[in-house]
Parts: structure tokens; C-alpha cells; sequence
């Protein structure tokens, strides 16, 4: 299951929609908003997507993800708009007969999700400013995701 | 042909529109569009060289081509998570 939406990301309920009988681990990986990069302090970011080409790609993350391990269910989910401070920006479950394969599906997808899905940041600070966040090898404003 | 093409996050800013047009031959080279995209809005040129450019909703190569009425999107790096 995949999924972009501007409502709080409800990660009990998600977490319970992937569990199966035949699944020993579940693997939850939440993104949450970071207060501080470095000394610069975030207090909200501001997240939108090319939603057409966003849903495409976290499907075939999903896919892939699918085919690489014995996934019971997976679930894909990312927030858009604006989030402050502690807000829950992306959450991955995944359900599989053990915990190893759980936490490297969980991982691969997450990492993914980061590489290949058309989602942006803009970096809100207390003093007005506002920059979009486009990483290249310095560590970048935003979540622990 | 005229083909319009989406803008995203500081692509879009430094546009100052959601969408901007250009004009190329018919089946232009995605690379032929870059360097026409550079052309008409010298503003984007810094960050064009650093975003992917999506054609119908997939990332596309420099030697592929761009037809009249493909979806066409610049893509800045991304930064969800």
C-alpha cells in the first residue's frame, strides 16, 4: 500500500494494517521533523510532490521491495504540506517471517523512498527563513529519515 | 513544437510560475531541451544542470526524445524523507 496525504499520518493504525499470521516482525520506520542541522534551527518544513510521478515511484519501491524480500504487507506512506517540529513526515511498515528481513526491507525502502520519489522540502526557520532543501553531499535540514 | 514543462520547489521559485514553455524541433532531445530551458530562463540555468528532467512521468536520459504532448517535469534534487 502506498500513499501521499496532507493529514497526520495515523503509524498504530498502519503498523496494524500490515501484520499477518504468518509474519513474525514487523518493522516500523517513522521521519520525523528535526529541530537542528548543524546550528541552524528548523521549527516547520514544508513538503510537496509531483503527485502523479510520486505515486508511481513509491509503488514501484513497493515493488521492489516486494520482490526482494518475503514481504507479508508493506505500507508507504508520506505527508505533504506544512509540518512542524516532531511531526511524522514518512512512515514505512513491513511485515515478514523474520526481523532480519523485515529491517532490510524496511531499510531499502526508506532509502529509496529518498532517492527516487519527486518530494521536496522547504526548510522554515524562526527568523523567516524559508530554503528549499536540495541535498548534495552536505547534511541536509529536515527529518532523521 | 511548443511543450510545457512543470516546475517543483526552487526550480519554481526561481521561475516565479508552476509551468514555463519552450520551443524545439519536433522529437528534440531531452538534452536539446535542457539547453533551450537554460536559453529562455537564465535564472534556472544554475540549478538545471543539478535536476533530472521526468518525461510522462518517468525519468528520462539526455539522448532521449520529447514529443509534442508529453508530460514534461524538471525535477530539482529530491528531498523527501
Amino acid at each position: 500500500m502506498i500513499r501521499l496525504t496532507h493529514e497526520p499520518i495515523d503509524y498504530h493504525a498502519l503498523t496494524e494494517a500490515v501484520r499477518r499470521p504468518g509474519c513474525g516482525a514487523v518493522a516500523l520506520f517513522l521521519g520525523t521533523v528535526r529541530d537542528l542541522t548543524g546550528d541552524v534551527v528548523t521549527v516547520a518544513l514544508d513538503y510537496e510532490a509531483y503527485p502523479a510521478m510520486a505515486e508511481k515511484k513509491l509503488a514501484e519501491v513497493e515493488a521492489e521491495t516486494r520482490a526482494r524480500w518475503p514481504v507479508g504487507d508493506v505500507a508507504l506512506v508520506h505527508r505533504l504540506g506544512r509540518l512542524e517540529v516532531g511531526d511524522v513526515s514518512v512512515a514505512v511498515a513491513v511485515a515478514c517471517p523474520h526481523r532480519v528481513e523485515a529491517f532490510e526491507a524496511c531499510r531499502y525502502a526508506i532509502d529509496r523512498i529518498k532517492e527516487v520519489v519527486p518530494i521536496w522540502k522547504k526548510d522554515l526557520g524562526a527568523d523567516g527563513r524559508a530554503e528549499w532543501v536540495h541535498p548534495h553531499d552536505v547534511a541536509a535540514p529536515g527529518t532523521g529519515a | 513544437m511548443i511543450v510545457r514543462v512543470q516546475l517543483f520547489a526552487r526550480s519554481r521559485d526561481l521561475a516565479g510560475a508552476d509551468a514555463v514553455t519552450v520551443e524545439l524541433p519536433a522529437g528534440a532531445t531531452v538534452a536539446a531541451l535542457r539547453a533551450a530551458l537554460a536559453a529562455a530562463y537564465p535564472r534556472l540555468s544554475g540549478l538545471l544542470a543539478r535536476c533530472a528532467v521526468a518525461v510522462d512521468t518517468e525519468f528520462a536520459r539526455d539522448e532521449d526524445s520529447v514529443q509534442e504532448g508529453s508530460e514534461i517535469a524538471l525535477l530539482p534534487p529530491v528531498s523527501g524523507g
